[in-house]
């Protein structure tokens, strides 16, 4: 689906270069990421002009989803990435009297702290003895510690485990059936991003699959957390008394607004010590602190039951646990928004950015930018990531990290009957200073890893580097060799990286233009409901009396009026009649 | 405005939807037309199976398309080779499976399959089954599908075990499932029978089956199913009866059929209406506790269960009646006390029901005074002032000679009272009675209290004629004194008596 968006957006760039670089756009989006292609498509679907551009040659920004070799090359770009001189001559120039230039960055910083190891062998060893000396070479990047994990690697049992282990090489051959996401998130089965797929039939760009159990690593092992009913039932860590206790407080939950007197007492302590006063085993407050409420160990009673509320509400909607992942990966979303936005006539052009905005001194708005190649397009709004933001019109950099790590594993966290669930795992703070980790397992029926494989992120909100937050629990949870004699590792590779979590941030920390829409990145949450909210009122903000979203109709429902060649697809005819769109009616 | 994909209005896509549907109406009409014509003149082609199959994938329910189907594959079955045939109802499958999928729970349907199967030279029954999984995972209470298992899994020789592990996929999945229950109870018995009694299942599996049904109703205790599979588990009264001793009491052969009495062991009495020439049939009517005599230890720990279960639901009706009825099993006297306040709470948390649980208790009752009575050896009996609104057992009391049930909130003496051939004096003074078809044929009753009654008409003391011994009757605080010349016209009704009190 990739590809086809992709070459549907460069050949009606191509078609109408000529057309958009003289005609004045109503929203031109820049970096799409899950927020901006979300307004993007609504725009669009309302019949603005849309001009998506995008410094990068793939889609999605950091909501981006790489094969293994994409990923490899979007490593290697990390690494290169240097400031591009500036070409403030050109534009310069284009700017007239009585307007201003407000310069973009052209460096986005938003990933740091870059770490790749890997523990897979290169090559299928068939001389146990020569195991040693081949299987140190690793790429693309190459550190201390694994330079030591590799030399010290040497299979207990080598002639039956080096034949059933995957290389390097094995993962390199077979990248493209890996879908890796630099954001990992699930969906909650009544969030807003699945009420928004629903309402504007844009559901229908994908396909999900159910998350098939909740774990949670607690005393030093992984078990399943039993929150649905069947799993309480068949549950075998809890006895029968724990049952009904965990019930009873899971159908209070369900509609404790109308149950005040039982946690009044509460709204200002914390829910983990509500939960003590419920007189629930240390088990049951483990199961319902950390992985159905999903909360702190500070956050607040109320706030804690509706997360409990809201995590129950999703039950059952589509499967014993509340979550859903799209196949194929997350990076997915963006772009099914971004398809239904290209339907309805929005034109995407990667590897392209627009270097300042044109600002009318009088009014104080954007009325155009200027792109690296010297072009100015007029357009009436502007929506930015904040990534492309200079700090000088920044009033606030109060931003937080978010720490990530991603793995492939050859081996399920927690093995059983079927090897092909999605398996999210909830790791509370293993020393009291260190943040709460969520790991989401992914099999191969997911079309995210090859098979044999598990493709694992890991996301916590950063207390330092992401490898610092992260090692230690991946040490915990898996088996990495790192003495010598063991058996091989079952974490074949591992990525970390922290990505910048904006989203404290609104448009009171810019200085900015009205028109211009600045949006957050992804946060350090489970699911995307804060994007969308966000994609929600940007687009309430340009298009005040405009419904967001409304449904895509049917292919047969639409009617045909242009009879020309160029008739192709729904809207494409309009826009191209379209002369100057009157969105500056706002 | 401008730059707006132009979609058709409501309005027009129901024209166009109308049409369409006006289109598909005159095709099927059509079509069924030609296929009745083709059956009546008896044609029995490819043709006709070509056109009932677009007709019946539309509308699977309609039963004579279906028969005449089956008219035409008998018919071509002759005329072709045993793969040919092979072949033809294979692919007469796929068409159900299609049909099933516009109506899962079409009879027709689910008939012709099971039809075909039996003509199918070689059926693929690992393929039925996981067709019946695959119903049974979209909607597990689609009996069809239950039935047509049944038949694949006879059929097929699944073993039981099998079968077992199949209701513990199903019951994991959502123990709601009152079928895979039932399924259940038919299994155990016979994968784990009781030594001696087959129909039983043996000590060890039936723990292992308490728990699972605990591990249900600690989960959701509101949920019936798993209350009505623990209750089978505890077993049901099973009473084998003996008959020692053949007793006549019945005087008057000639008025109604010969009342014989037969006592049995373990204390049932059983009461056999019969005609004298033919003794052998016998309708029994017996059974006085509802669980049967587990091991009072695993009773003991089940009640514990239960009563740990009622500590964190004190409201929980289906726990309580099971408490009710295991206390019963291990002793119904000493737990009587318990037993009543359970009622009572029973009553508050259901009162939908507290009829029912009126009645059920006073058959308690009623059980545990008989008890008490067998124990002390007298034939007197007496429950007074207990709530009771209703009699039963009555075939237990056959040798008691006084009744006392007064102040109670009996409603009527029932027609079998007059079981009570022995009964010499009753006292049911303070109820509601309004009816006494019970009181006939008494022949030994002598003296009858019925104080503050509702007994309104006279007609309503019409019976009481029949008893023939009858001398005392006491009627103060009835309706029935309102009535015109009712001193005259009792002693004209019933001569014998001569303490009369109105």
């Amino acid at each position: 689906m990739a590809r086809i968006s992709q070459i549907e957006g460069n050949f009606q760039f191509r078609e109408r270069s000529q057309w958009w670089s003289v005609t004045m756009l109503s929203v031109c989006v820049h970096f799409p990421g899950l927020t901006e292609s979300v307004i993007a498509a609504a725009c669009s679907r309302v019949g603005q002009s849309v001009l998506h551009l995008d410094r990068r040659n793939y889609y999605a920004g950091n909501w981006a989803s790489f094969t293994f070799n994409g990923l490899l090359s979007w490593i290697e770009q990390y690494k290169q990435e240097v400031p591009i001189t500036e070409l403030e001559q050109v534009w310069r120039s284009l700017i007239d009297e009585g307007e201003d230039a407000v310069p973009l960055s052209a460096l986005d910083s938003s990933i740091s702290n870059l770490e790749v190891f890997c523990y897979a062998r290169l090559h299928e060893v068939s001389e146990p003895k020569e195991d040693q000396h081949t299987s140190d070479i690793s790429e693309p990047s190459q550190s201390q510690e694994e330079k030591e994990s590799q030399l010290s690697s040497s299979p207990a049992d080598p002639t039956v485990e080096v034949q059933k282990k995957i290389t390097y090489q094995k993962l390199v051959k077979e990248g493209r059936r890996f879908n890796i996401d630099l954001v990992s998130k699930l969906m909650y089965s009544r969030g807003a991003l699945v009420d928004l797929l629903i309402k504007s039939n844009v559901s229908r760009y994908a396909e999900f699959k159910n998350i098939g159990r909740i774990l949670t690593y607690r005393n030093g092992k992984v078990e399943q957390v039993p929150c649905s009913r069947a799993d309480v039932f068949a549950s075998k860590q809890l006895t029968v008394v724990e049952k009904r206790m965990l019930m009873k407080f899971l159908t209070f939950c369900l509609d404790f607004e109308q149950h005040p007197e039982e946690y009044q007492d509460y709204t200002e302590k914390p829910f983990r010590e509500f939960l003590k006063n419920k007189k629930l085993t240390e088990n049951l407050q483990h199961f319902i602190l950390h992985s159905i409420a999903m909360v702190t160990q500070h956050t607040l009673t109320e706030e804690g039951l509706k997360a409990t509320q809201h995590f129950l509400r999703c039950l059952g909607r589509y499967g014993n646990t509340p979550f859903l992942f799209p196949l194929y990966g997350l990076g997915e979303i963006p772009q099914c928004f971004c398809r239904m936005c290209a339907v309805f006539g929005g034109i995407y052009c990667l590897r392209h950015s627009v270097e300042c905005l044109v600002v009318d001194k009088v009014s104080n708005k954007v009325k155009a930018v200027i792109d690296t190649r010297g072009q100015r397009i007029s357009c009436s709004h502007f929506v930015v990531e904040d990534s492309y933001i200079r700090d000088e019109q920044r009033q606030s950099t109060a931003y937080r990290q978010i720490s990530r790590a991603v793995l492939i594993t050859d081996r399920s966290v927690l093995p059983s009957e079927s090897d092909q669930q999605i398996s999210m795992v909830t790791i509370p703070p293993l020393e009291s200073s260190a943040p709460a980790v969520r790991m989401v397992e992914l099999c191969s029926s997911s079309m995210t890893c090859m098979p044999g494989t598990y493709l694992v992120h890991l996301t916590c909100s950063s207390s330092g580097k992401a490898q610092e937050d992260l090692a230690p629990v991946i040490s915990q949870l898996f088996h990495v060799s790192t003495i010598p004699g063991e058996e091989p590792s079952e974490v074949l590779w591992v990525m970390y990286f922290n990505m910048r979590d904006t989203s404290a941030l609104d448009s009171s920390s810019y200085s900015l233009p009205s028109n211009v829409h600045v949006c957050t990145g992804p946060d350090d949450s489970l699911c995307s409901d804060y994007s969308i909210k966000l994609a929600e009122s940007v687009f309430h903000h340009i298009l005040p009396d405009e419904e967001f979203c409304p449904p895509a109709p049917n292919p047969e429902d639409i009617i045909y009026d242009g009879d020309g060649p160029q008739a192709k697809g729904p809207g494409f005819d309009e826009s191209t009649n379209t002369e100057c769109l009157e969105s500056s009616q706002e | 405005m401008h730059g707006r994909v132009k979609i058709k209005s409501t309005a027009q896509q129901e024209e166009e939807k109308r049409k369409e549907k006006e289109k598909k109406l005159k095709a099927f009409v059509s079509a069924r037309d030609a296929v009745l014509k083709k059956r009546s003149a008896g044609e029995h082609d490819e043709e006709a199976l070509q056109l009932t199959r677009q007709l019946l994938s539309s509308n699977p329910d309609f039963a004579t398309l279906w028969n005449y189907r089956r008219e035409v594959l008998l018919h071509l079955e002759t005329l072709r080779e045993k793969d040919e045939v092979q072949k033809l109802y294979e692919s007469e499958l796929h068409f159900i499976e299609a049909c099933l999928k516009v109506n899962p729970k079409s009879y027709g349907c689910w008939h012709h399959r099971t039809w075909v199967n039996t003509r199918l030279p070689q059926p693929d029954w690992t393929r039925e089954l996981g067709l019946c999984d695959r119903c049974l995972s979209l909607d597990e209470r689609n009996f069809h599908c239950w039935d047509y298992r049944r038949v694949v899994v006879k059929a097929s020789g699944v073993s039981v075990e099998q079968e077992l592990q199949f209701t513990d996929r199903l019951i994991g999945s959502n123990f709601s499932n009152y079928s895979s229950w039932h399924y259940r109870s038919t299994l155990l018995p016979q994968l784990h029978p009781q030594p001696f009694h087959s129909h039983r299942v043996c000590e060890e599996q039936l723990l292992k089956e308490y728990e699972l049904s605990h591990n249900a109703f600690f989960t959701d205790p509101n949920d019936q199913s798993a209350w009505f599979y623990y209750r089978w588990l505890l077993g049901r009264g099973v009473c084998v009866c003996v008959c020692l001793e053949l007793l006549c009491i019945c005087e008057d052969t000639s008025a109604h059929p010969m009342l014989c009495v037969c006592v049995c062991v373990y204390v049932c009495v059983c009461v056999c209406v019969c005609n004298l020439d033919d003794l052998h049939v016998c309708v029994c009517i017996c059974g006085r506790s509802e669980l049967s005599v587990e091991k009072s230890s695993v009773l003991q720990a089940e009640l514990q269960s239960c009563n740990q279960l009622l500590e964190l639901e004190p409201q929980n009706k289906w726990c309580l009646l099971t408490i009710i009825l295991l206390m019963r099993a291990l002793d119904p006297l000493g737990h009587e006390k318990e037993t009543l306040a359970h009622f009572q709470t029973l009553k508050e948390v259901d009162p939908m029901r507290s009829t029912y649980y009126s009645d059920l208790c006073s058959k308690f009752l009623i059980e545990n005074t008989i008890l008490k009575m067998e124990y002390a050896e007298v034939r007197v009996f007496s429950l007074s002032n207990k709530n009771l609104t209703t009699l039963c057992h009555l075939d237990q009391l056959l040798f008691v000679t006084h009744i006392n049930l007064s102040s109670n909130q009996l409603l009527r003496l029932p027609p079998h009272f007059a079981m009570l051939q022995c009964l010499e004096v009753l006292e049911a003074d303070d109820n509601a009675i309004e009816n006494l078809e019970g009181l006939y044929h008494l022949p030994k009753l002598e003296e009858v209290s019925l104080r503050n009654n509702q007994i309104c008409k006279l007609s309503d003391l019409e019976s009481l004629a029949s008893c023939t011994k009858l001398t005392r009757l006491d009627l103060r605080g009835n309706p029935v004194h309102r009535t015109a010349h009712i001193e005259s016209e009792l002693s004209q009704l019933l001569p014998r008596v001569t303490a009369l009190s109105l």
